[in-house]
């Protein structure tokens, strides 16, 4: 990185950090902190949606419909969220493959199982063999998306329903004499107040989702954990820049961004939930509204 | 426009094939296990495996990429297909060589030394506590002994558990250790006998993959003679590791 750095080992002590705090690793471990939080904005949209989603099918009158929404709120938030992760990425990724397979060579004659092995035809490979790095880069990541959304959609939906059914009854009960239809009870009346009964729980799954973040290195994602322990772990003087054991500081500067992360976003819930209590008929919207008086 | 009739004849004869050629063949390796292989400091990937890895690809006329996978799920990545080839220190042992299969040695049979801190009696080899990598040769030998093994998933753990007291002492390959006790100032120090667990250190394969492992056998034979291999070990290792 500086000119300085070509022989780490004669520099005074500040010149050393400088030069290995700016080594490629560590720019690594820098850039991980930013995936992290990538994967976090893209899938609490993904997990919400997925939660509605769910709390509808909960809800719907169609029984196939709320069935399948029972099924997969009540599985998914009683496994382990490991199996999940560990489930998720091969399970998709070879039933992509088997199906690429059957549609794209059909002339293949010999078992997609053989004994131990998963061989599919080239044409089927998911990414393809040649692919470039950052295709199978986006792939993993993908598939890590989906696993998160998968789990953490399944409790959203459940705090959702819950939400949902707490909107007073009074309300609906109003609509309804208005002649609304049930789809527009739902749009008009229960959508908009059912957040302010959700947020708690949803600020809960959250915060639970940003510490679940270091589960990413299941899926073969290098995230932070895995970069704090790959750099704090001693280095021999096979390494240029060799030192003793200091996780603990990496785990440190992990403990803080994590602390942060939280802190920040309690914040922001405290905020939402101030702008989702005026003009609602709860505790916290009396209290809004006597102090405006 | 000379060109043109040789680049088709080339992609019929391609298409023919089956196989595109211009496929790399993937490597899957642990990169935290120096000098066999790891992560330097500008983020690369190298080392003794990868060193030879290029060199097998180079003669065999393949394009290779390497691939970091966990130590603990390596064997599943590969038959799942996600890369082709397993070069990561992997002693060759009959559990393993009923999951996939191995080309010839790369390397002879490695020492496993017992590595503690210095003034710890020999005697915790019988019954002390043995930090091991989990899945490795050596975990198997410490737990068909009388001493207790504590597993850790990466090799770096095993011998922070040995500094700070966690364990008696540490089993590992001898290779990977020797910098560790060279670079201690005598507060590390290898005691009892070497031990000769498995058959060598070789690629692993699919089983049902012959073609590609009969291609790494047979150029590794050669390396061993023409000592390619002996040179690579020069570079990369202490003269305890055996040569061929």
């Amino acid at each position: 990185m500086f000119a300085f750095c070509t022989d780490p080992s004669t520099l005074p002590q500040w010149q050393w950090f400088a030069c290995y705090l700016t080594t490629g690793t560590h720019f690594a471990f820098y850039r991980s902190f930013f995936m992290v939080m990538l994967l976090l904005a893209i899938t609490a949209p993904i997990a919400l949606g997925m939660g509605l989603l769910g709390a509808m099918a909960v809800r719907s009158r169609i029984w196939p419909v709320s069935w399948l929404g029972k099924g997969y709120v009540n599985i998914v938030r009683g496994v382990p969220d490991i199996v999940f992760f560990m489930f998720v990425p091969i399970a998709l990724g070879q039933g992509i493959e088997w199906v690429f397979h059957h549609i794209n060579c059909p002339d293949w004659d010999q078992p997609i199982r053989q004994g131990n092995d998963f061989i599919v035809c080239r044409e089927a490979k998911v990414p393809a063999p040649n692919a470039p790095a950052w295709v199978r880069s986006t792939y993993a990541f993908s598939m890590a998306v989906i696993a998160y959304a998968l789990v953490f959609g399944a409790f959203a939906a459940n705090t959702l329903y819950g939400a949902m059914q707490a909107v007073p009854r009074a309300q609906v009960e109003t609509a309804e004499a208005y002649g609304m239809t049930s789809g527009q009870v739902f749009r008009r009346i229960i959508m908009p107040q059912m957040w302010v009964y959700a947020l708690p729980g949803l600020s809960n799954i959250w915060q639970i989702l940003i510490k679940a973040t270091p589960l990413l290195f299941l899926l073969g994602i290098q995230d932070a954990v895995y970069w704090a322990r790959e750099l704090g772990g001693q280095k021999t003087s096979l390494y240029t820049y060799p030192h003793p054991d200091w996780r603990v500081w990496y785990f440190l500067v992990l403990l803080s961004f994590y602390l942060f992360l939280t802190w920040g976003s309690e914040r922001i819930f405290a905020r939402i939930n101030t702008r989702l209590s005026r003009g609602q008929a709860t505790a916290a919207g009396e209290r809004l509204r006597k102090a405006a008086a | 426009m000379t060109k043109t009739p040789l680049t088709l004849a080339a992609a019929i004869a391609l298409v023919a094939s089956g196989a595109l050629a211009d496929d790399p063949v993937r490597i899957g390796t642990e990169g935290a296990y120096p000098p066999w292989n790891f992560i330097n400091d500008a983020n690369e990937i190298v080392g003794f495996e990868i060193d030879l890895g290029n060199a097998i690809c180079e003669r065999a006329g393949l394009t290779c990429e390497w691939v970091l996978n966990d130590w603990d799920t390596i064997i599943p990545n590969l038959v799942a297909g996600n890369y082709d080839v397993i070069m990561a220190g992997m002693s060759i042992t009959e559990a393993r060589s009923q999951v996939i299969s191995f080309s010839e040695n790369y390397l002879p049979p490695d020492a496993s030394a017992y590595m503690a801190l210095d003034g710890t009696d020999e005697s915790v080899i019988e019954d002390g506590i043995i930090a091991v990598q989990s899945n490795t040769v050596q975990a198997g030998v410490v737990a068909d002994g009388n001493a207790t093994a504590l597993e850790f998933p990466t090799p770096d753990e095993t011998i922070s558990a040995v500094r700070n007291g966690e364990v008696d002492a540490v089993l590992a390959d001898r290779s990977f250790l020797v910098p560790y006790v060279a670079d201690s100032g005598g507060e590390l120090v290898f005691i009892g006998e070497d031990i000769f667990p498995g058959d060598g250190v070789g690629a692993g394969f699919r089983q049902s993959d012959n073609e590609l492992r009969e291609t790494f056998t047979e150029i590794v034979l050669e390396m061993r003679e023409d000592g390619t291999i002996n040179e690579l070990i020069d570079q990369w290792f202490d003269e305890s590791m055996g040569r061929f």
